[in-house]
């Protein structure tokens, strides 16, 4: 009844023709890998190996992109409304899971144990949020966009323009994360250039939006939802049999955890890590004096070295601790460009000053205070992204293209369950490689490293640098600084697995970026086209025209994300966190009270959105370091802290005021008219005799 | 268009199913983020039981606490006559 789709158009045969296609698929991109990995046992270069995971996800994804054209506004904003429930989960997935999750999640976890799991969390339950508050809700009312609903719901151009404001804010701080993130992944696995690598995954991005808009963007992203989770799983299962001995570790490596907390508390106890921590606090501090005059620092340590090279060969020292010190001469370069690098790679060596934190303690902390504080953050940040997830318009859009209310039900429920996938599998990673490091690379020989660590040191020092600070040849936990992001990267290499794996790896994270960045350049485009040029400048502009707009303004809008991207904006945890926070504070209040309370009025929305954006963006620029230089705010942070909350949770404020706001001014002013209450009836009830219809097309 | 008693009576139950899953949301998320380090003191399946929980307990529940939520409203859509149709 609810459905779009021709008289004859059945349901139940589209999906089985669905399950039978990307079955098909599924073989065949593992057919795919398979013939890969022959082919480099033959002797194909790894470079070339790169290549053919680029270039044949990107073309595969653009040919869905083509098959999939369309000018039908209902095809090109909704991709017909007859995305099955299954199929729509794992879009979901995709366009959810981003390059932060693939590639950063088991990084910030490995560095912060317990404390990242906040995000995990707040991640995966905020999808009980949109079960239970806005999908099967939005699906009845069955428009294009989330700025339709706050239009329709409280009446006026004010609310649809602010809705408009806030969802552009929020996409596109995201989406250059997402960029950035394509950039690094082509540039590291195949050797392009950084500003190539962006052209060529944009171009791979676009190709597939701009010709079928969410019709293509859906299919491409079932199709890259299976890459990644393959992608993410086999050199976890891989790790996991070599260190638990079971093919399903999430569920085993709560041993492994505790030979780490065993490891942990040798570490802390054993004088020559104690050593070598004191030695990594003065190596940092000499770094960040150093870091003034790179070059030239570099030279006296040159200098200093060889002498401790003439005295151990004098002092007839062992082998191994000659050929350490002979190394670190060799790691100590004089080029201007890499002694920089190279300074700024020892100065985060001052983190392993402390024993190792504990992986499995929670908001560990010096005094009470500061543990309560930590705890207040870990809640604060889980808040956030769960409030964030269930407001995020590219994410809510989803559940518009299902065949009826009962599948955006059931569909929150596989997206859940295929991000579910990812996200328990992380944790598990990040300690299974964690143990890796401890047991494997820690107390091995500096002229004898690990395969993978003796490979990743070389390519970037942000990523892995190993110094031996305390020159006895062996390596110690306090001497290895570990960048987040190469537990993922590295992953297949300590499982020991061929090279064919780490191209996989990398056009996982690949998908999992296009995908997010395809999603949420379609929501800025819509908002701008839709809402705005459509719904206020020009309500009779022809079908045709509208999509046409919409593509121009896509072409438009990546073209200039692509552009902030170039500028290499700082810290992409930070960026995504904050488009999470500000979309909890302008959406989630008036969209669910909208549905639950038909007293919240047009004045109410209007208010509680502006205030608590409002909140949320004044926390952000008084608390963040680079919104205060940019603004010049002086005095101390902790005078503007709220609780001791940190920038990234500004939700937590954003949202209770904005609730609140909603409440009293409503409240205040005029009950909403008659038909506003007929449609909230109207999306509480699947189907109702005599029902008013707002459906899009 | 007029509701009848009927269709407040779905709604009440939607209300409270909502309400019910919403509970036992704030519990696995908030309560137990909250008592971490106590529940830390227990051991489940070789975990300490509050890493397990936030690392992988929490969310198998979010899993279940949404396929309930899609069972049970499902079947109050046909039980109230407010279902769609059939093929979609």
């Amino acid at each position: 009844m609810s459905s779009t789709a021709p008289a004859t158009f059945s349901h139940k045969s589209f999906n089985s023709q669905l399950k039978k296609y990307y079955g098909i698929y599924t073989g065949g991109f593992i057919a795919f890998v398979i013939a890969l990995a022959i082919g480099e046992q033959l002797g194909m270069s790894r470079q070339w190996i790169g290549y053919w995971f680029l270039f044949a996800t990107i073309a595969l994804y653009a040919c869905i992109g083509i098959i999939s054209r369309t000018v039908d506004p209902a095809e090109y904003y909704v991709a017909g409304r007859r995305v099955p429930a299954f199929f729509n989960g794992m879009a979901t997935g995709a366009d959810w899971m981003s390059a932060a999750s693939f590639i950063g999640m088991a990084g910030t976890l490995y560095l912060s144990g317990y404390d990242g799991l906040s995000f995990v969390m707040g991640w995966t339950g905020g999808y009980v949020l949109v079960a239970l508050f806005l999908a099967p809700y939005l699906r009845k009312f069955g428009q294009f966009t989330i700025p339709d609903f706050l239009g329709a719901r409280y009446g006026g151009n004010i609310v649809r323009s602010i809705g408009i404001f806030a969802a552009i804010l929020c996409s596109f701080t995201y989406v250059v994360a997402q960029i950035y993130g394509v950039g690094i992944i082509t540039s590291r696995f195949t050797g392009l250039e950084f500003g190539i690598g962006v052209f060529v995954g944009l171009a791979g991005i676009l190709v597939c939006s701009f010709l079928g808009g969410m019709r293509a963007v859906t299919w491409t992203q079932v199709a890259q939802y299976i890459i990644l989770i393959i992608a993410y799983l086999t050199p976890v299962v891989w790790l996991g049999i070599k260190h638990t001995g079971f093919p399903i570790p999430q569920f085993a490596y709560g041993v492994t955890l505790q030979k780490i907390g065993d490891l942990e508390k040798k570490f802390t106890a054993d004088p020559k890590e104690q050593e070598a921590r004191g030695l990594a606090k003065a190596a940092a501090a000499e770094a960040s004096t150093a870091l003034k005059d790179p070059v030239k620092a570099a030279a006296d340590r040159r200098a200093a070295l060889e002498q401790r090279l003439a005295k151990s060969k004098a002092d007839n020292a062992p082998d191994h601790v000659q050929k350490s010190i002979q190394q670190a001469l060799t790691n100590t370069p004089t080029d201007p460009d890499k002694a920089k690098e190279y300074w700024t790679a020892r100065r985060n060596l001052g983190a392993n000053a402390n024993p190792p934190r504990k992986h499995a303690e929670p908001f560990p902390g010096a005094t009470e205070q500061a543990r309560d504080t930590a705890r207040l953050n870990f809640l604060g940040i889980v808040f956030c992204m769960m409030f964030g997830t269930a407001a995020l318009p590219h994410i809510l859009m989803r559940y518009y293209t299902t065949p009826s209310v009962r599948q955006a039900r059931t569909s929150v429920f596989w997206s859940l369950f295929f991000i579910f996938l990812l996200y328990f599998t992380a944790p598990c990673l990040a300690v299974l490689a964690k143990f890796d490091v401890y047991s494997n690379l820690v107390g091995s020989r500096f002229a004898e490293l690990p395969a993978w660590a003796a490979a990743w040191r070389l390519v970037d020092p942000a990523l892995l640098t190993i110094t031996d600070l305390n020159f006895d040849g062996i390596v110690q936990l306090a001497e290895i600084a570990i960048g987040g992001d190469i537990i993922v990267l590295a992953t297949p290499e300590i499982a020991g697995l061929p090279y064919v794996v780490s191209g996989l790896v990398a056009a996982g994270g690949l998908a999992a970026a296009l995908s997010t960045a395809d999603g949420l350049l379609l929501t800025i485009a819509n908002a701008l086209s839709h809402d705005l040029y459509y719904k206020m400048i020009d309500p009779d502009a022809a079908t045709a025209r509208r999509v046409t707009v919409s593509k121009v303004l896509l072409l438009v809008v990546a073209v200039i994300a692509a552009w902030v991207t170039s500028y290499k904006p700082g810290n992409i945890l930070f960026l995504v966190g904050a488009a999470f926070s500000l979309a909890a504070s302008a959406f989630f209040p008036a969209l669910v009270l909208g549905i639950f309370w038909k007293r919240a009025n047009k004045w109410g929305a209007i208010t509680g959105m502006v205030a608590g954006l409002g909140v949320c963006m004044y926390y952000m620029s008084v608390t963040y370091p680079f919104f205060r230089d940019i603004l010049g705010v002086t005095r101390p942070i902790a005078e503007y802290q709220w609780f001791g909350m940190n920038a990234i949770s500004a939700g937590v404020f954003g949202v209770p005021v904005g609730i609140a706001t909603i409440i009293i001014v409503s409240l205040l002013t005029r009950e909403p008219a008659r038909e506003v209450q007929e449609l909230v009836e109207h999306v509480r009830y699947p189907n109702l005799a005599g029902d008013i219809d707002t459906r899009g097309t | 268009m007029q509701l009848t008693q009927k269709h407040h009576e779905y709604w009440r139950k939607n209300l409270r199913i909502t309400a019910v899953l919403l509970v036992v949301w704030f519990i696995v998320t908030f309560v137990e983020g909250w008592y971490a380090r106590e529940l830390n003191n227990f051991t489940f399946l070789g975990f300490p039981f509050g890493f397990y929980m936030s690392a992988q307990g929490s969310l198998i529940i979010y899993v279940v606490l949404i396929g309930i939520y899609a069972w049970y409203m499902n079947k109050l859509d046909r039980q109230y006559d407010v279902h769609e149709g059939e093929d979609a």
